[in-house]
């Protein structure tokens, strides 16, 4: 593979992972990310409780304080929520549906916006003018009111009994739908520098054909950019789903993102069980924060111009 | 290209871009659910059916309906709201002065905090103060503004009990105009909402001046000025700050549409009677009328204040001219 790309094309991995050793906010922001991402998966094994299953639930023990204080009580560390769910187990089940929407999402931004920036870089003329025609509309329309719009329109269209098993997907396609367009532009340009280049003229002329070019030649030389706005951007997808939630367009409560158990706690606000808001608030803000550092650092280490 | 020539191709830029706007606006209300069931209830007769089918013109061909809509929209007129059958125009005039208002303070404050502390974190760079805010601006974008929303009305309303939690306090009515600004309930209404909606804005801003000023400081002016013997005052603010406003502006007034678009996030969690709750509202109860007004009207005020930035750029630095026209070059994001 690396081989076959061009000049400059693979940054040595050794230089990235000495970067990481020398920045103590790096190592500290995946840590702290590891550490997350490993209790949400595992959350079947480490959970006091499973959330969804109802005969698990204590009604009695309903909307009891954090443990440590007065009204507290073993094992539920974070307090209950008025059904008697056990806040700790409910933030943990729903950081895994938060992280693996964030995660989708920019997956699906990515492959759409590579492709489209990879075919209108290489392509240009009409292609190029259609495409980037399209994105430019789609920022035209703030990305926030289009993901609402788009979650909304979906869930009208579809069934009420496919509404909830469906949510995720409808979130996750709701976010790729505007999100591709950075990635097109990005893509767009290394491409159109690429693709003048001598190595893709070669390729060319032993008769290559333009997907794979594209692919094995183009594609390598483009993708730094690529990964580092991926990386911006998966912060991004988790605040704008955990935002669709909390405004009832996302996750519903059968399956609670932390967006929607801030939402669920949100109405509880002045009754006092500040815990039910402040916990899911305070997780998804570590999560955000722990892969920004981590991006901001990565933006940088991968920045020749820094070194 | 003459200043002519690039104004014309500019506006009919936004033009083709409102007109797909407006296009997708058209689509959600005629496909999303059929407008003719959702305005009447089950007890209509299919000759009432047939009536209101006839009367919003929806026997006629699909392009002559997207015409009537379109003609209809820029006269103001998008209809009657599903759920509480007024007109949609009406309803949105009624939201719009709290929206603007928070809009206009929230706007203000991130200036007013954003720029001082983006030019002490670049003078101060190597600072404990200055490394904190960095990081604090990181922490700012992190949470997202709900949240943040609701952790100050559990902190300043629920707790405390400084601050009202949701609505607007008292307004007064200048005509059509309702205002919060006159009475010191309602300035005190404002102040966590705006607070909550400019955070965002205000990390922004001081980065940015923080990046500018870093630039200017390296310059050959400055360092004349230096050389002058002025002090340090007069150079960080007469001078180096001045050089810096100018992108500073710009990127406020392109923020101002994505402003108005996360005031309906802020709205809902503060119960602030704006444009944005109204659509919020309307998402819930799928009032597609409403929805498509206000797709519309956030996308102008987005698509206005691009176009404005650009011809106002192409007015300053005529290479622009020549560049902008091909690309259609977007700002938004």
């Amino acid at each position: 593979m690396a081989g076959e790309a061009g000049p400059g094309a693979a940054r040595g991995g050794g230089d990235v992972a000495a970067s990481f050793r020398r920045s103590p906010m790096a190592i500290a922001s995946g840590v702290v990310l590891a550490m997350l991402v490993a209790s949400a998966f595992l959350a079947p094994l480490l959970a006091p409780q499973d959330p969804y299953d109802l005969r698990q639930l204590f009604i009695d023990k309903a909307e009891m304080p954090p443990a440590w204080s007065r009204d507290g009580e073993w094992p539920f560390l974070l307090g209950t929520d008025p059904q008697g769910r056990d806040v700790l187990s409910a933030i943990l089940y729903g950081t895994r549906i938060s992280l693996v929407i964030g995660l989708a999402s920019v997956a699906m931004s990515m492959a759409i916006g590579v492709s489209v920036g990879l075919a209108a870089g290489f392509f240009g003329g009409r292609i190029d003018d259609l495409l980037m025609r399209v994105g430019d509309t789609m920022l035209s329309i703030p990305t926030l009111l289009m993901a609402i719009l788009v979650s909304a329109l979906f869930r009208e269209v579809l069934p009420p009994s496919l509404r909830d098993p469906f949510a995720a997907a409808i979130l996750v396609a709701s976010i790729s739908l505007t999100g591709w367009v950075q990635y097109a532009r990005t893509v767009r340009a290394s491409t159109m520098v690429e693709r003048r280049k001598e190595y893709v003229l070669a390729a060319r002329i032993i008769g290559v054909r333009p997907w794979r070019i594209m692919r094995r030649h183009i594609l390598p030389n483009a993708l730094t950019p690529v990964l580092v706005a991926a990386t911006l951007n998966l912060g991004l997808a988790i605040l704008s789903e955990a935002t669709l939630s909390f405004l009832g367009v996302g996750m519903p409560v059968t399956q609670p993102s932390l967006g929607t158990l801030i939402r669920i706690g949100n109405q509880y606000l002045f009754s006092g069980s500040w815990w039910l808001v402040a916990f899911p608030a305070a997780q998804l803000g570590l999560i955000v924060l722990a892969v920004n550092l981590l991006g901001d650092w990565l933006r940088d280490a991968l920045n020749p111009k820094l070194r | 290209m003459p200043m002519t020539a690039f104004l014309v191709r500019r506006l009919l830029d936004a033009a083709g871009v409102m007109l797909a706007v407006a296009f997708l606006a058209f689509l959600i209300f005629r496909f999303v659910g059929d407008p003719v069931e959702l305005m009447l209830n089950e007890q209509a007769t299919q000759a009432q059916r047939d009536e209101l089918r006839v009367r919003l013109g929806l026997d006629r061909g699909f392009v002559l309906q997207f015409a009537t809509f379109v003609s209809n929209a820029v006269r103001g007129d998008f209809g009657i709201s599903y759920r509480n059958q007024q007109e949609v125009s009406s309803l949105i005039a009624e939201r719009f002065p709290a929206t603007f208002e928070l809009v206009l303070v929230a706007t203000f404050l991130s200036l007013a905090v954003g720029i001082p502390l983006g030019v002490l974190t670049a003078i101060r760079r190597n600072s404990f103060l200055a490394q904190a805010l960095q990081f604090a601006s990181v922490l700012g974008v992190s949470l997202p503004s709900f949240a943040l929303g609701i952790l100050f009305i559990l902190l300043f309303s629920v707790t405390l009990q400084w601050l009202p939690a949701f609505g607007r306090g008292q307004v007064v009515e200048l005509g059509w105009w309702s205002t919060g600004l006159l009475t010191p309930g309602g300035r005190w209404a404002l102040v966590l909402p705006a607070l909550t909606l400019s955070l965002f804005q205000v990390t922004l801003v001081m980065r940015l001046v923080r990046a500018e000023m870093l630039e200017t400081m390296r310059t050959d002016f400055i360092r004349f000025a230096r050389a002058r013997g002025l002090p340090d005052g007069a150079i960080h603010f007469r001078h180096a700050l001045r050089n810096c406003l100018m992108p500073v502006i710009t990127v406020t007034g392109l923020q101002i549409g994505n402003l108005i678009a996360f005031a309906l996030v802020t709205e809902t969690v503060f119960q602030w009677p704006g444009m944005g709750l109204l659509f919020v509202q309307a998402v819930t109860f799928v009032d597609i009328p409403v929805m498509a007004a206000y797709l519309m009207l956030v996308s102008l005020v987005f698509v206005a204040l691009n176009t404005i930035v650009d011809l106002v750029y192409a007015l300053v630095d005529p290479r622009l001219r020549d560049d902008a026209a091909g690309g259609g070059g977007a700002h938004g994001g």
